[in-house]
């Protein structure tokens, strides 16, 4: 039993770190890549995996629900409301023009309405995972028709709430297809959990536990995680998250509703607090890798067997629905006065079907809604599509976008990630706070990162956006954004944490401006040597700041003590670049510091002994040459 | 006008530590009733300016002075900077702006070259009236009237304690018959420096010292 564990862990790792790695530098993405590994694993290639993999695909599903968490989590309410108008008129009118097409075409193939209005509403649905990972690894998200790709999956993901609670009322008793209202009443389904419900018991259901997610995950989890966080322990952090997810999973599987909507609405919900970073690069890593496996189960469970027995009839599905969709996504992105290339693009991200297809599909057989061969079959046209899509975006890249070339030049809005803010604040304590006051009263806008669930508590009522997560941690980093903020200001209180984050960022955000909150001298000449671009040294300009007021109470003209602090300041900074060059060495430090502390004593003083003062000269002689 | 002028000094020098002039002209009207003194570099060494407290201050007096060394040929920066910030659109000009109207304005300037200097044979080859127009220009604008120059010419020759004095005194004098609406004022306008004939300018009063 282990050794097969191993094994089978060994042939689906292999697979991946084998494709994926070809399929990118073939320009086919890591998505076809898993895929096409899937495929030759499968029963249908090597014959690595046999019936297991209906299993693995059961278990890596949980990477859907993951994924789903997390785009949830990238989804304040703010965010989502300002992509209202794409969310709801693209993705809306997508379905519902798509639904219609699809259900006619199926009555007129002779198929009852319910059963066409239940494929019309699954079929159009398109894969999130698939979408989002091909448009980021092309670097198209950010475009115009990334955007409209982007907002109508997001429609999807929120539409299927109601696909699913609709669905059990479509179920059509085999005696009763007449289809009565008292059918749909009477027509009673065994539920997941073993239970006797009717369609509206069911829908009731539906709404209680999402309403239970929203609620707790606005009252019960914050201070549930503030608990964990202030143990300190990461990995019982990481385990906390990951029993959230899998505990949302559970809860919803029991109502009969798709986890991955139930992650997702958690998300949304934890989105605005604190914990989000944290939660962010805890599941990310776990995400990607059941990602992938799903990838390579889905590739591994396309049953060639039924589509050799009806291949023609299959291949016209896929194509046909991958025709309607493009059409139907060009014709409302020109409705939407998106450009006709972004507009191709936009079609083309789409053109595959839904992960979620495979659950709404089998729900619908569980329900009776469709017959089980059916839902074979669409399944199948399902996982080709998949396949489509990586395929129609290579298309889009080495075809349509060059005869654009000219015409449009690159000038694409960036809206969407503007939800990540130019500027982290790590450490907002006495020092970060001030650096951050300072910039959100001139509009910056800030991500602020700190690791004490109590300061973060404190600061919440204040109304202060704070996250909580430690900022040595690169994932996390990039969780808050480094990739896309301009600068990371390091305020943290710990000489070795100072040190380490500003090492670490250097070397994976190289774009990044660092300031950096020097403990002292010795801690600063460090940071010199690290590269860091600005440094602080935490009590310098206080102190500074103390002496000016002690020259002007001796009586020291107020003007005359100020510009020496400034002198003295730059003066001090100047040796300390100065030494800090020199390094290593003590007694080379040593003599160095003393010689510039009397070339700056007699810089200061040299001053006062033009006692007369001379028209022709400038009235300072003592600023040294810039 | 009242019978007493309330006289406001803006003094703007960034090292009056080292100019004997200027603190033994500050010092002769220092303490004297109705007259503020408003030392700027003190008040504003990081030339942060308190605009609406400025302009309070200027609306309280009647007679505005702009007492400082003159620096190639104009103000110390800090009392540029204060012109460019207190003496606001809507405020000192335009449309609304006739918070000064009526006003007096007189600049007090210590140079270090002599009086001939400033002539066309001499090296500044402007007159000092020539070159204190934009100071003139401005209290037009603001509706003030700008009354001919104090002028303490050549401080660099100014060794002697007993000339300083001099000034000193002549300064208090000034500065007093303004306050005391002692002044000829048509006479005054025929003059070139306000100091150049006190006793000409100035009517015998009861006293001209607070």
């Amino acid at each position: 039993m282990d050794s097969d564990f191993f094994g089978q862990a060994f042939v689906y790792l292999i697979a991946a770190v084998l494709s994926v790695p070809i399929a990118k530098r073939l320009g086919l993405g890591s998505v076809l890549g898993y895929l096409i590994a899937g495929v030759i694993i499968g029963p249908f290639g090597l014959k690595l995996v046999g019936q297991e993999g209906a299993d693995v695909m059961h278990f890596a599903e949980f990477g859907v629900v993951m994924m789903l968490f997390l785009v949830g989590l990238e989804l304040q309410p703010d965010l989502l409301w300002r992509l209202r108008i794409p969310i709801v008129g693209l993705g809306g009118f997508h379905l519902l023009v798509t639904t219609s097409i699809v259900m006619a075409i199926g009555v007129l193939a002779g198929l009852s309405w319910k059963m066409a209005l239940a494929i019309g509403l699954i079929l159009p649905l398109s894969s999130t995972a698939i979408g989002v990972q091909t448009l980021n690894e092309r670097g198209l998200m950010k475009t115009a028709g990334g955007q409209a790709a982007f907002s109508v999956l997001l429609f999807q993901a929120i539409a299927v709430i109601p696909i699913l609670a609709f669905l059990p009322l479509l179920a059509t008793d085999s005696s009763l297809s007449a289809a009565l209202p008292s059918a749909i009443l009477v027509s009673t389904e065994p539920a997941s959990s073993g239970a006797t419900l009717t369609g509206w018991q069911q829908t009731l259901m539906v709404i209680g536990t999402v309403g239970g997610i929203i609620l707790a995950g606005k009252f019960l989890m914050r201070p549930i995680f503030r608990f964990i966080a202030a143990t300190r322990l990461p990995e019982i952090f990481t385990a906390t998250a990951l029993l959230l997810v899998v505990g949302i999973t559970l809860a919803t599987q029991a109502a009969g509703l798709s986890p991955a909507l139930g992650t997702f609405l958690a998300g949304v919900v934890l989105a605005e607090s604190e914990y989000r970073h944290e939660l962010m690069s805890n599941i990310e890593p776990f995400q990607g890798l059941l990602l992938g496996l799903f990838f390579i189960s889905v590739g591994a469970s396309i049953d060639f067997n039924l589509i050799m027995q009806q291949p023609l009839l299959i291949l016209a599905l896929v194509l046909g629905m991958a025709v309607i969709k493009s059409v139907v996504l060009v014709g409302l992105g020109q409705f939407f006065k998106l450009e006709l290339l972004q507009g191709i693009l936009f079609a083309f991200a789409l053109v595959q079907g839904d992960e979620f297809a495979f659950v709404l599909f089998s729900f619908a057989t569980q329900s009776h809604v469709l017959p089980a061969v059916t839902s074979g079959s669409l399944v199948a046209v399902v996982a080709l599509s998949m396949m489509l899509s990586p395929l129609f975006m290579i298309a889009y890249e080495k075809f349509v976008q060059p005869r654009f070339a000219q015409r449009s030049p690159e000038r694409e809005a960036d809206e969407i990630d503007s939800n990540e803010n130019a500027v982290i604040i790590a450490g907002f304590g006495r020092f970060g706070q001030i650096v951050g006051r300072l910039l959100m009263a001139n509009g910056c806008s800030i991500t602020v990162l700190d690791h004490s669930p109590d300061q973060i508590e404190l600061l919440r009522r204040y109304g202060w956006k704070v996250f909580y997560g430690d900022a040595s941690r690169i994932d996390l980093l990039h969780a808050a954004g480094a990739e896309q903020a301009k600068l990371l200001v390091v305020a943290i209180d710990e000489r070795e944490k100072i040190l380490q984050i500003v090492k670490q960022s250097r070397k994976h955000f190289p774009h990044l401006k660092i300031m950096a909150r020097a403990i002292d001298r010795r801690h600063a000449y460090e940071l010199i040597r690290r590269d860091v671009d600005i440094i602080q040294r935490e009590t310098f300009g206080s102190a500074l700041n103390m002496g000016v007021e002690a020259l002007k109470l001796l009586g020291v003209r107020a003007y005359k003590a100020h510009r020496a602090a400034l002198i003295f300041k730059q003066h001090d900074e100047e040796a300390m670049y100065d030494i800090a060059a020199s390094e290593g060495d003590e007694a080379v430090v040593i003599a160095r510091s003393r010689q510039l502390a009397e070339d700056l004593e007699q810089i200061l003083q040299s001053d006062d002994r033009e006692l007369i003062h001379d028209f022709d000269r400038a009235w300072d002689t003592s600023a040294p040459d810039r | 006008m009242s019978s007493h002028n309330s006289i406001l000094v803006l003094f703007a020098h960034p090292v009056l530590e080292k100019s004997r002039i200027n603190r033994s002209l500050l010092h002769s009207i220092h303490g004297l009733d109705a007259v503020t003194i408003h030392d700027l570099y003190e008040v504003y060494p990081d030339f942060h300016i308190n605009v609406k407290r400025e302009q309070e201050l200027l609306v309280s007096h009647d007679i505005i002075v702009f007492q400082h060394p003159f620096y190639w040929y104009s103000s110390p920066a800090l009392l540029k900077e204060w012109q460019d910030l207190v003496l606001e659109h809507g405020f000192a000009y335009g449309q609304e702006g006739v918070a000064l109207q009526g006003r007096k304005l007189l600049s007090a300037i210590t140079t270090g070259g002599s009086e001939p200097s400033y002539s066309r044979s001499g090296y500044n080859y402007f007159s000092l009236r020539e070159l204190l127009t934009p100071f003139q220009q401005t209290a037009q604008l603001c509706g003030m009237e700008y009354l001919p120059p104090f002028v303490v010419h050549g401080t660099h020759q100014l060794r002697e304690t007993q000339q300083i004095q001099q000034h000193a005194q002549d300064y208090q004098r000034a500065i007093v018959a303004l306050r005391d609406n002692l002044i000829h004022w048509e006479k005054l306008q025929t003059c070139q420096y306000f100091n150049q004939a006190l006793d000409q300018v100035i009517q015998p009063g009861v006293s001209h010292h607070g």
